[in-house]
């Protein structure tokens, strides 16, 4: 009996372990287009840039605060459209804590100013020369914005135009 | 569950068909002429413990059915996924559900929503191949560890039973004269067989490691399935693409900013009838026109000095210089880049001479960086132009409004705004490649174009793949297992010597020509008779029968 019984350890611990296997193997592929891209729930990676009137943002500052994360270019037509829109919203809700961040992904100082100039834009709008914030955050498709909490998590990505009323609804969840 | 005691004195375990040492019949139940030799008639277990959960489980994967089962779903599945374009193969500007219908109709719709657009990432593909995984692990130490076993307790004196029925089986009687062994022993020797006698009787065997190629096979699948699956881990596999302008620095992606490339020159060199060198392929170049014979991209990698966060500047240290071309890419810590595309002659700067329409005359030039252009260029004394708006890749949007698609300076267009010391509130021109236009009024100055000057684009593929090593240790594994299995057998030759007659008996795991040739050869010179292939004799007997009846 007593073969028996280790025969039985044997087999389950072998079972255990092939289990295991499967089980991870499934995992990492159902979690690998998330890696592909950031996942909601981690941590916004951290980053610095200096905004277009010279001022230096790095991210981690802003703890404490909510970040209105947005990366856009001239030449979409989506980030123009939620410009206006993000600005209004930024007036209301930068003495409530929340900070917005523009980042250009890589164009010219010339065009980015010109952009600035057209919508009056006050909240900073910075330049990603090098494509490593972009990088980072593994931004894909424009426009993509990231809502990070005070306490710097990512709690969600939209991608595509927002309408006031969702950058309003988007905002209030990130108020400290 | 008791153990079965043979006639021999041997103790095999419960489910043996034919003694582990005898070779008597355990099992009874078959009236067959020949024995079933597979797994030497020893005791799977799978068949014969059925208690816990977990004996079921194993039970289950142990099952030959289940895992050719297993196979054959994973090959339909597999065949099935091929059908249609998987999701990662169509374009991204629909939705997949609304792609699928539109050009595939019901089958697209269908396709899609039993998940075969992204079938060899979808759970239950893994699920069946990962399966498929421990029934193979299973099923080999099933039946590995009990063959192994009683190959290594056989005994040299087998059952009467157990010759008798052996596919090769022979008698030799003696009436007077004895027969010499020694001379067989020896001959079989010679043929490199392992000879073990007991009381007169003899055990010739060779190539027993033979019947371990199907493990050893499976086990460079099994590695070979690690390593598919540990593709998924993060850090293991990367796949990217880079665009790099000549003369631009760019983080390389994938590398989380530890690496830095710069382009210093790509070059897209052609076969030149020309050139002496390349006459001989003057002929192929009249029929398809031009061939290229490199692309190459000069490059210089850097590696990150300290940590920094992205965006902030940081310290690169230069690692080397290298030119890569096809099939010779940059190999470096684990990366490798590859030239994968280039885009030749993107327009880098343009020229423009401010000059009056009517005398031609010049008050100085401009040239635009069309990657970094400034608000206002200062020309002679006097004389300046300001960029109002500027459009790398300009068109009309519907509303007949001038705007960019992208970033890249692929159709510039500008608008000036040009001060003179007779026109000091300046003088509105618009401007893009062959056209021109004067939106508030007739000008009495024009920008006058004069000249590009442009820079190649290079692609390279960025490439990590560090699950390779053990692809390629499971495959050679793989094949050793394949060789070891079928370029040798596994032969025995049993003889017994009785009071007035010589048993011989044969087997092998497969090529049954090569043993009876092997025997002829060891009673040659012997009165041993040949022993005879039980399963032709059946064959051509029962063949007899139906002609005859």
């Amino acid at each position: 009996m007593d073969k028996k019984k280790r025969r039985l350890i044997s087999r389950t611990i072998i079972l255990l372990l092939l289990g295991a296997a499967l089980v991870f193997a499934l995992y990492t592929n159902f979690t690998k287009d998330k890696n592909d891209s950031l996942g909601k729930g981690s941590d916004a990676p951290n980053f610095v840039l200096t905004d277009m009137k010279g001022n230096e943002h790095k991210l981690s500052d802003y703890k404490g605060k909510g970040v209105f994360l947005n990366f856009w270019g001239t030449y979409c037509k989506p980030c123009e459209y939620e410009m206006p829109y993000m600005e209004h919203q930024y007036q209301n809700y930068k003495d409530q804590g929340v900070e917005v961040l523009a980042v250009n992904v890589g164009e010219s100082d010339y065009a980015v100013d010109n952009f600035i100039t057209k919508h009056d834009l006050t909240f900073p709008v910075m330049i990603d020369q090098g494509r490593e914030v972009e990088n980072a955050y593994r931004v894909d498709i424009l426009p993509v914005t990231f809502l990070i909490d005070k306490e710097g998590k990512v709690i969600d990505i939209i991608t595509g135009a927002l309408t006031e009323e969702s950058i309003q609804k988007h905002m209030e969840r990130i108020k400290p | 569950m008791k153990e079965v005691k043979c006639d021999c004195g041997h103790v095999n375990p419960f489910g043996t068909k034919i003694c582990g040492k005898c070779g008597m019949d355990l099992g009874s139940e078959q009236e067959n002429k020949l024995i079933d030799m597979r797994y030497e008639g020893s005791a799977r277990r799978s068949q014969t413990y059925r208690k816990t959960v977990i004996d079921k489980i194993w039970n289950f994967f142990s099952s030959v059915k289940v895992g050719v089962t297993l196979i054959v779903i994973a090959l339909v599945a597999s065949a099935i996924g091929t059908i249609l374009p998987q999701e990662m193969y169509i374009p991204s500007t629909v939705t997949p559900a609304e792609h699928y219908e539109s050009e595939y109709g019901w089958f697209g719709k269908v396709y899609y929503e039993l998940g075969f657009h992204n079938l060899y990432s979808s759970w239950w593909y893994l699920l069946i191949i990962g399966m498929l995984g421990i029934s193979l692990l299973v099923a080999s130490i099933d039946r590995f560890f009990p063959l192994y076993r009683s190959l290594k307790k056989q005994g040299v004196i087998r059952h009467d039973g157990f010759m008798k029925r052996q596919r090769i089986y022979g008698v030799t009687k003696l009436d007077e004269q004895d027969i010499d062994l020694d001379k067989v022993k020896t001959e079989l020797k010679r043929q490199r067989y392992h000879i073990r006698e007991e009381k007169g009787h003899i055990l010739a065997e060779k190539n027993r490691f033979s019947r371990w190629g199907p493990y050893v096979n499976h086990i460079g699948l099994i590695i070979f399935l690690i390593g598919a699956l540990l593709r998924s881990v993060p850090g293991m596999y990367i796949d990217k693409v880079v665009w790099l302008r000549e003369g631009e620095r760019k983080e390389i992606p994938g590398t989380n900013g530890e690496y830095y490339l710069k382009n210093n020159e790509f070059t897209l060199e052609v076969y030149d009838k020309g050139n002496k060198e390349d006459q001989q392929y003057t002929a192929a170049i009249d029929k398809t026109g031009t061939i290229a014979k490199t692309y190459q991209s000069d490059v210089t990698l850097y590696e990150r000095k300290g940590e920094a966060i992205p965006g902030e500047k940081v310290g690169l240290e230069k690692v080397k210089d290298y030119k890569i071309k096809v099939n010779e890419p940059l190999k470096h810590d684990h990366y490798a880049l590859y030239q994968v595309d280039y885009k030749l002659d993107e327009l880098s700067t343009m020229s423009f001479n401010l000059i009056n329409k009517k005398t031609n005359e010049k008050f100085g030039g401009v040239k635009i960086d069309l990657n970094d252009p400034k608000k206002n260029y200062q020309l002679n004394k006097g004389y300046s132009v300001d960029l109002i708006s500027y459009f790398p890749d300009f068109e009309f949007d519907e509303k007949g409004e001038p705007r960019t698609i992208s970033k890249i300076p692929n159709n510039p267009a500008f608008i000036f705004k040009m001060h003179t010391p007779d026109k000091p509130e300046g003088e509105v021109s618009f401007v893009a490649i062959k056209e021109t236009a004067e939106p508030l009024g007739e000008n009495t100055y024009k920008m006058a174009f004069n000249g590009v000057e442009t820079q190649d684009v290079t692609a390279l593929t960025v490439r990590k793949d560090l699950t390779l090593w053990i692809l390629f240790t499971g495959g050679i594994i793989f094949m050793v297992g394949v060789v070891q299995g079928s370029y040798w057998n596994h032969r025995r030759i049993w003889i017994k010597r009785k009071q007035d007659e010589i048993v011989m008996a044969g087997h092998t795991n497969k090529n049954w020509h090569g043993i009876k040739r092997d025997i002829k050869k060891a009673i040659e010179s012997t009165s041993l008779s040949e022993p005879k292939d039980q399963l032709e004799e059946e064959k051509s007997s029962t063949k007899g029968e139906a002609l005859n009846g």
